[in-house]
């Protein structure tokens, strides 16, 4: 039961990563249509944002590394 | 040239596929010489079933051999720390034995090595007993300094940033080069992308101060993420190992407070300054207070985490996608998984950079936050 409930855990992370990149990528993207001659400084912030989301869902997954 | 290139690919991965197909149902005869008992007799010598999770987690762990190939091992210096004295061995003198059986006595004390950790075993027993949850009830465990593959890895990078950068270096002794010759040629956007990355973040000129130390943190985990998408060394992951990010994440907490000024600290117990009156405040800085000390942690922290879960995640991704040939016992099965491993390594290698340029950025943002001057 607990390596179960563990999985599930990382998961449920992984949904929270995955919606928050993607909202990033897209408000990215637009911001990029608005005014392409920024797309540089864009693209460099919408790294940073996705490693410091991605970072947040990694607390989620070494905790159910942890559990199960 | 192109649609050859990719015809050529398509079919190999094809053809390969193809053969898990035709040997489905190719009995495993290696045992026959041996089958003159029942079956259950057959079971205990065969090997043992494939553990995909047990081996991804035993590749991303520190060991105390450096496993490049079956039968390629190369064994590393064993350094104990007893109450006789410091005990020295190789590793070879386990015998791959992980499961403390072998028991390698020195200097009148019994020494077993059980999940890569090494315990004495208490006078006068010969044998480990384990209890329940497969810990050892009749042996303690040693300090151990010995030279692990982490270790290696360390001294490894150690001797490449030594090496590189100190050619580098010798070449601006006299003043600027217009342009800079040899290894200098590779270093210079390198050392220039993080001096602007501590030139956004700290405040000139106390960003030269620091500097030095963000160039070493940057270098030092780039190298080492990218040693650790080696496989022919043993693949090690020092930088997923908690212990080396901990001290990562320690240095930068250390040099945040020894030089944080009376502005971060009044930012951190009075963020809202002169914007409320007194009465106004007291309300929120009840949450506010501890959520900004709790903040002070958290964030190294953070840090730490960060580097650890990705990279470790990255191994043990790798390691399991090349695990399914193993699980599924078939070499046919290289045609999905190698493309794949293939595909995941290179995100790894953009994940290497990401992460020691993430780790070098915040850094540096929380060291400027900590030296920041009073501005507004």
């Amino acid at each position: 039961m607990g390596t179960g409930i563990a999985a599930i855990g990382a998961g449920l992370a992984v949904i929270g990563a995955g919606i928050g990149i993607g909202k990033i990528g897209g408000s990215a993207l637009e911001a990029m249509a608005r005014q392409p001659e920024l797309a540089g400084k864009i693209q460099t912030v919408m790294i940073i944002a996705a490693a410091l989301v991605e970072g947040a869902a990694l607390f989620g997954i070494v905790v159910a590394f942890l559990q199960g | 040239m192109h649609n050859f290139l990719k015809n050529t690919f398509l079919f190999a991965i094809l053809v390969l596929s193809g053969t898990s197909f035709a040997s489905a149902d190719h009995p495993v005869d290696e045992n026959a010489p041996e089958s003159l008992g029942t079956d259950h007799e057959i079971r205990t010598t065969e090997e043992k079933e494939f553990e995909a999770a047990e081996h991804a987690i035993h590749h991303v762990l520190d060991a105390h051999d450096i496993h490049i190939a079956d039968g390629l091992v190369l064994a590393l210096p064993v350094i104990l720390w007893t109450e006789n004295g410091m005990v020295t061995f190789m590793s070879s003198e386990f015998h791959h034995d992980d499961e403390g059986h072998h028991i390698v006595p020195k200097n009148g004390m019994n020494f077993v090595k059980i999940h890569e950790k090494i315990y004495q075993l208490n006078a006068g027993d010969d044998h480990v007993l384990f209890d329940g949850q497969h810990h050892p009830m009749n042996a303690t465990a040693v300090t151990d300094l010995s030279i692990t593959k982490n270790v290696v890895t360390l001294f490894v990078v150690a001797a490449l940033l030594l090496f590189i950068f100190i050619r580098a270096a010798k070449q601006y002794k006299s003043g600027l080069p217009i342009a800079p010759k040899g290894i200098a040629k590779w270093t210079e956007p390198g050392i220039v992308f993080v001096q602007t990355i501590a030139k956004e973040n700290i405040e000139a000129p106390k960003y030269q101060k620091f500097t030095p130390y963000l160039l070493t943190v940057f270098f030092f985990i780039f190298f080492g993420n990218l040693l650790g998408l080696i496989p022919f060394i043993g693949s090690p992951n020092m930088t997923g190992n908690i212990s080396i990010t901990i001290l990562l994440a320690a240095f930068t907490f250390v040099i945040q407070m020894v030089n944080s000024k009376k502005t971060y600290w009044m930012h951190i117990v009075d963020p809202l300054g002169h914007s409320l009156p007194w009465y106004g405040k007291v309300p929120l800085y009840i949450i506010l207070l501890p959520i900004e000390i709790a903040g002070i942690f958290i964030k190294p922290v953070a840090l730490l985490i960060r580097l650890f879960a990705n990279i470790t995640a990255g191994h043990i991704i790798v390691v399991s996608l090349i695990a399914i040939i193993f699980v599924n016992k078939n070499v046919g099965w290289a045609g999905l998984s190698v493309p794949m491993t293939l595909f995941i390594s290179v995100l790894e290698l953009l994940v290497a950079f990401l992460q020691a340029y993430i780790f070098t950025m915040l850094s540096a943002m929380y060291i400027g936050s900590a030296v920041e001057s009073k501005h507004h």
